[in-house]
Order: C-alpha cells, then sequence, then structure tokens
C-alpha cells in the first residue's frame, strides 16, 4: 500500500498511508485462499467472518464487504487502521507461513472507507423497544461497540463521556496521521443515527454516581472509562516545565488540536531535542508528533532492547522511516532543569540484559559507571497508564484489583455490583482498542441476558 | 433516594453543547461575572468545586471555581479575570449568548465543619472562590473573621457578600486607595499578634500572596488550607497537566485538590509551572486584539 514519502509526511498531520484504491484492493483480495477451516477467524477477537469480507471484494460488491465487517465489528474503519493485525488474523494466515499473509487490516480499512464515502446509511435491523434502559460510562472502544449492540436488541443506551468530544482514545490518544478524527466522528454519528443519545461533558463520578444513575432509571450501567491515570518514573525533575506526560501531550495535540495552534487555542510546547520514554504505540505516537511540532531530534528512550519494543511493527518501521532516533537499552534516571523551571537535560545509564524477569522477558541490568546526559529540552513519558479512581472511590460495592482495576468476570464483564459491567482498558490495564471491543461485545450480550431475563 | 425516582426529567434540561449565559456584569476593570444556565451543575456542586469551560470549538479547556450557585434557578456563577486570549474572548460574550462546554463540578469539595473560628483570606481575584467556602464556614456556625484585599479600590470585588458572610471583615489594597494600606498577610500578622485565637485560616490568591500567608501562619502552627490553580486540561485526573509538589509527593490537583495543606505545597515549581506558555499566551492574546478581539466565541 503506497504512504506518503516520510520527509514530506515527518512535516504534517495527515494520514500516512494512502489506502487501497478499488483495483489494488482486488488484487490483494484475490490472494486469499479461501480457506475451508479458516484460521483467521480464530484470530479476530471479535471473530470478524475474514474470508467471506475479502470474497466480496473480490467480487467487487464493497458494500457488502462493509456490512459483513460490521456484522462483527462496529468500528472496521478504525480497526482496519490500528489493530495489531500482524499478532492477530495475519499472524496465523495460511500464506503467512511462506510469505506476505494477506492484508486483512489494509483490506478492512478498504472496505470501511468506501462504505463511508460511497455507501447511503442503512438502517440495521433493529429489535422492538424493550423500555430497559442502559447507561454507557465512556465512550472508548468498548462503550462505542457495546452501545452499538444494545440499540440493535432494542434497548434504550445512553453514553457518558467526560470530554467534549466522544470517541476516547480515538479522540485524545491516537494522532490524526494514524486515525484520521472524521473516522472517529463518523462512527459515533452512526451510533446516533441508530438512536444512541451522546452526552458529553458528563464526569461520572462527580454529577452523577454509579448509583445515582441506576436510581434515575438506567437498569444497568457499563463502566467502560479506560486506563486514565498517566504514570510518571518518579525519577528527579519530573515536574520541570516542558516533562510531559504522553496523556497531556498527545491530549493537547489531538483531542485540542494544538498543533493548530493559534487558530487553536490549546499551546503545546514545541521542543528541538525530544526524548519520549517508552516503547510503546503510545511512544511512537508522542515521538513522531514531536517531530510534526518541528523537532530536530526525537529520541525513543527505552530500557530494553529493539527485540522487547512493545509498539507494533509497523509504527517502528514508520518511526524509523521518519528518522526517529532510538535509544534502546537506556534508562533515564534524572531530568536536568534551568532557573526558569525548563527542562534542559536527561541523565541515562545504559543497561544491559540479564536472566529473564516474571515477563519472559530478559531484565535490564544497569551497567556501573555508564552514565551519560542526554541534550534535551522536552520529555514525554510514555511508560503506561493506571486505573483513574474517579468511578470506584465513588461506588462503594465495586470491587477492584489492588492497583484499582475494576474486577469483572473476563466471559461477561459483570463486576460485584448487581446491574454493573464493565471492560477495557479498566479491566485489563493498557491494552488495544480491538480488546477492548471484544470486552464491550460480551459485555453487551451480558447485558442483554440480565435485562431481558430479570423482570 | 426517593426523592431522585420523581425526576423524571432527568438529564434531559441541559441540552448537548450549549450553556446559555443568563447575566453577565462587570465587577471590576477586566473582572466580570457570569451567571450560566447549568442546573445539573447546579444541584450537585458543594463549595470548593471548579468547573471547566469551553467557549467554542477552537477553544482551551479552562478551570475556573464556581463562586455560587442557584440550584432553583439552575445557574452557577463564575467570575473571572480577563488575563489571556481566553478570558478576554469569553469577557466579550453577553447575557443571551451561550458557550458551548461546562464541565463538572469537578474537584473534591472544601471540608465544612464548625471548626470554631475560620480566617479567610483573598487575594485579588481570589476572592471569588473564597466567597463560597467563607459562606459555607458561616452556614457551619463558625466565627467568620475574613480579610480581602486588592491592588487599588477599584480592583476590590464582592465586597458586599463577603461582609454578609463574615463576623468580621478587613480589607486591605497595596497602594492604599481603600483600606488598610498594606496586604492581606499583614491583617492577618495583626489578628495573631492580637492573640486571636483562631482555629484554621483559608487562603486564596495570587501564589506569592498565598506563600507568605502560608509563613505567617507556619510560625503559629495554624492550620491554612490554599486553592491552588494550576494550568489545567481535562481536569478529570488523565493528563497530570496540573501536578503540584505537596509534602514532597506530586499531587494532580484535578482531583486530589484543588485545596491542599498550604504549609506543604512546593510555591516556587508551581509559579514556575504555570508560567510555562507564557510566550504562546502573549502571542494569542496579540493576534486577538490585532484582529479587533471579534466576538467569536459562543456561536459554534
Amino acid at each position: 500500500m503506497s504512504e506518503q514519502d516520510p520527509k514530506v509526511r515527518a512535516k504534517n498531520f495527515d494520514e500516512v498511508p494512502f489506502g487501497y484504491n478499488p483495483e489494488l484492493a482486488k488484487l490483494e483480495a484475490s490472494r486469499c485462499l479461501q480457506c475451508k477451516k479458516p484460521t483467521c477467524i480464530d484470530g479476530c477477537p471479535v471473530s470478524i467472518n475474514i474470508p467471506a469480507f475479502i470474497e466480496l471484494i473480490l467480487q467487487g460488491d464493497f458494500l457488502g464487504a462493509a456490512r459483513k465487517l460490521k456484522e462483527m465489528n462496529s468500528l472496521p474503519a478504525v480497526c482496519g487502521r490500528v489493530c495489531p493485525q500482524e499478532d492477530q488474523c495475519e499472524k496465523v494466515c495460511i500464506l503467512g507461513k511462506k510469505g506476505e499473509p494477506v492484508a486483512v487490516g489494509r483490506l478492512e480499512r478498504f472496505a470501511a472507507d468506501y462504505e463511508m464515502t460511497h455507501g447511503e446509511f442503512i438502517m440495521p435491523p433493529k429489535a422492538p423497544s424493550t423500555g430497559k434502559k442502559v447507561a454507557v460510562v465512556g465512550s472508548g472502544p468498548a462503550g462505542l461497540t457495546l452501545a452499538g449492540d444494545l440499540i440493535k436488541k432494542g434497548h434504550q443506551v445512553t453514553i457518558f463521556e467526560a470530554l467534549h468530544k466522544a470517541g476516547g482514545v480515538l479522540v485524545y490518544g491516537i494522532p490524526e496521521f494514524r486515525l484520521p478524527k472524521a473516522i472517529v466522528q463518523a462512527e459515533v454519528d452512526y451510533l446516533q443515527k441508530l438512536g444512541v443519545e451522546v452526552k458529553t461533558n458528563m464526569v461520572i463520578g462527580k454529577i452523577y454516581t454509579v448509583d445515582e444513575l441506576m436510581v434515575n432509571g438506567y437498569q444497568a450501567v457499563f463502566l467502560g472509562t479506560g486506563a486514565g491515570l498517566p504514570t510518571f518514573m518518579n525519577i528527579p525533575g519530573e515536574n520541570f516545565n516542558g516533562v510531559y506526560s504522553a496523556n497531556e501531550y498527545l491530549t493537547r495535540s489531538n483531542l485540542m488540536k494544538a498543533y493548530l495552534f493559534p487558530q487553536y487555542d490549546t499551546p503545546i510546547a514545541k521542543g528541538k531535542k525530544v526524548a519520549v520514554l517508552g516503547g510503546g504505540n503510545v511512544a511512537m505516537d508522542s515521538a513522531r508528533t514531536a517531530l510534526r511540532l518541528g523537532a530536530d531530534d526525537v529520541y525513543i528512550v527505552y530500557r530494553r532492547s529493539k527485540k522487547e519494543l512493545p509498539a507494533r511493527i509497523e509504527e517502528v518501521h514508520h518511526a524509523e522511516e521518519e528518522g526517529i532516533q532510538f535509544h534502546f537499552l537506556t534508562l533515564p534516571v534524572e531530568i536536568l532543569g534551568n532557573e526558569e523551571g525548563w527542562v534542559c537535560g536527561m541523565k541515562c545509564q545504559q543497561m544491559e540484559l540479564g536472566e529473564p524477569d516474571e515477563s519472559g522477558r530478559r531484565r535490564p541490568i544497569p551497567i556501573p559507571g555508564s552514565e551519560f546526559t542526554l541534550k534535551v529540552d522536552m520529555v514525554v513519558v510514555a511508560i503506561g497508564t493506571g486505573a483513574n479512581p474517579l468511578i470506584p472511590s465513588t461506588t462503594p460495592d465495586l470491587k477492584t484489583t489492588k492497583w484499582g482495576y475494576i474486577v469483572a468476570d473476563h466471559e461477561t464483564g459483570a463486576t460485584s455490583k448487581e446491574g454493573v459491567y464493565a471492560g477495557g482498558d479498566i479491566v485489563t490495564g493498557s491494552a488495544t482498542v480491538i480488546l477492548a471491543m471484544g470486552a464491550g461485545r460480551k459485555a453487551a450480550e451480558a447485558i442483554h441476558k440480565y435485562l431481558t431475563e430479570s423482570t | 433516594m426517593i426523592a431522585h425516582l420523581n425526576s423524571t426529567i432527568f438529564l434531559g434540561k441541559e441540552k448537548r453543547g450549549v450553556f446559555p449565559i443568563v447575566e453577565a456584569k462587570p465587577l471590576a476593570p477586566a473582572v466580570k461575572q457570569f451567571k450560566i444556565s447549568a442546573p445539573e451543575i447546579a444541584k450537585k456542586r458543594k463549595p470548593g468545586q471548579f468547573v471547566v469551560l469551553r467557549i467554542n470549538e477552537e477553544g482551551e479547556r479552562i478551570p475556573l471555581t464556581i463562586a455560587d450557585v442557584d440550584a432553583e434557578a439552575g445557574t452557577i456563577t463564575l467570575i473571572f479575570q480577563e488575563v489571556g486570549k481566553s478570558t478576554a474572548q469569553l469577557g466579550k460574550l453577553m447575557a443571551g449568548e451561550a458557550i458551548s462546554d461546562l464541565i463538572g463540578p469537578l474537584g473534591v469539595p472544601t471540608h465544612i465543619e464548625k471548626f470554631g473560628t475560620v480566617v479567610c483570606v483573598g487575594g485579588g481575584i481570589g476572592i471569588a472562590p473564597v466567597y463560597p467556602i467563607a459562606k459555607a464556614m458561616w452556614e457551619a456556625g463558625n466565627t467568620v473573621l475574613s480579610i480581602i484585599g486588592a491592588r487599588t479600590k477599584e480592583l476590590l470585588i464582592l465586597e458586599e457578600e463577603m461582609a454578609k458572610v463574615s463576623h468580621v471583615l478587613k480589607i486591605s489594597t497595596d497602594d492604599g486607595s481603600y483600606g488598610y494600606h498594606g496586604f492581606v498577610s499583614d491583617i492577618l500578622q495583626d489578628i495573631i499578634d492580637a492573640g486571636t485565637h483562631i482555629d484554621l485560616v483559608v487562603a486564596i490568591g495570587p501564589v506569592p500572596m498565598m506563600r507568605v500567608v502560608c509563613n505567617v501562619t507556619r510560625n503559629k502552627n495554624l492550620k491554612t488550607i490554599v486553592s491552588l490553580n494550576p494550568i489545567m486540561v481535562d481536569a478529570t485526573g488523565m493528563c497530570g497537566a496540573c501536578r503540584v509538589t505537596v509534602d514532597g509527593k506530586t499531587r494532580f490537583v484535578c482531583v486530589d485538590g484543588p485545596e491542599f495543606n498550604g504549609h506543604q505545597v512546593n510555591f516556587a515549581e508551581l509559579v514556575k509551572r504555570q508560567r510555562a506558555y507564557l510566550d504562546q499566551e502573549k502571542q494569542a492574546l496579540e493576534s486577538f486584539h490585532h484582529q479587533g478581539g471579534a466576538c467569536m466565541g459562543g456561536r459554534s
């Protein structure tokens, strides 16, 4: 699939891959073997009938392909872009054993985009009203999926979103160049056309507690709030100006559109030498954002080696192409600041890999006497997130783990509180969009059962 | 709990994205008071809490303390000083216009109980957040001694309102144009030196003022609560922009605060963090004035 040239795209926020045209899509679809026992379906967390939608693309029925996708996946345009296909459907594709697997993700994106630009809105079949009301807390991938499923089953669904725009991590976290915001908006618009009510600016735990929602007519509540609490390194100097959590940095750029300052009012620091701490997708997103905001040098500082990078291969590849510099086996130990309180450097320590730790990855251990100072004027901390305590702390009978995540049944999302379900990062800790969607799907089934079997 | 069952129009009052300004009046040069229709927030809010507002689609998220509420009328009162582009733009809005987003009530409410004698100190625009706390302390049966101050007489706000909820109200101006010639902290020092029994001090205002007040009370080991106003973005605990160091630990003002034990706050760091975007703020304000400060808000 053709992409923007790395030199060009490093200076703009437009989407990196251009996407297939119909000819290329059909050509790629023709590579699918249409296996009698397809392994790809099992590789998909929401069990999309992958051979079936690919076959429809091959036949030129692109709208049909999109509808086939939507049977199982309410956000195909999103998943086609941000799913880690290389660890899921494409990983188990038979073709991948000898060569390149079928580009399932790209085909998914193609069909979904085609529908968005060519398709008419077709109201999917909707069950008669059950008269039951469901409150969905959080409008990220889990909440959006669940809302779509439950509205089609005839329930009344209201989404409560804390921010001023719906979409959760899809709007505040993932940058425009990886997931255009118009796509997320189209998905939210679609749900609203189905009848889902979206209430923004509603911080549940503050404006209403979960109990108040239930007393006021919501028979079931789904908590899909995400893992929104930023983690810092807890090293000296982290409160200097120019040190951002990845959450703040990306929220400023993506949600608040600070990259368009001063046309938009929210400012953002434009570092010239930027260190991004961490090796996941969020770190790659932060690094590539810094580059687009005019940085000369952007470093990914990661304490393990390249092999252990948790980011998607494609994201690492894109980052490398754009000129992001990687400091592997490097541990930041102190952030240095000037008299005005601005970052001016970062002390680091070189590491080497020792014996495997409890995660099975080799534990990085410091090399004595290897300290050095990296000259930087901005630092983005992208080492993961924790659980936001707003809801658990205002819902006394909701059980949480010792890390503050909500305890929920793996299969149903049921929590310790009757009628309350949870799924996504607030249960599992930071994971992927598709896993959150899978959790939303399972919880939707369980809530439907709960609402129709109870009186 | 039963009362809730009657609210059949629950959640239906506020149309998404439209919060009408029902009253806008100037309190002092470049200081405005808005009453904004927000029935759900008005009903829920407790003293010490704040909202985040956004004027329009291009707007930034601005945290403002809720100075007062009228739960029956469904309005909240916000008081702000026009210091940057966003507040200048906000100040141009008139009654009948609207802002696109209002989020709240946020932050941990003030701990209100009958402490005995509470001294409420407000400096400049900080009188606005002190007022609801003084009022609640008064209603809880405390003896309320209030000290409010401003640079000069015409910048002093809420004098009448503060008088109504204070047993004693003392006033200072930096230039001596009204009341005591000096700082609020000087008056506090005098009260302490006079041997007045004090159970709690609440001080809100510019950081240098809060820092001096804390220095005054620290010597006497007087418990002192301050309310901080760092830069915020989401204000729900997600971004960490508002982090401050309290007692050597990093805390988030939006969810752990906004009130902290003033004796434990690292004010020097807070001042620096508040200045992080001075250049951009200047640039935004200049380009806003350059465009004639055209009213762009409230119509998104």
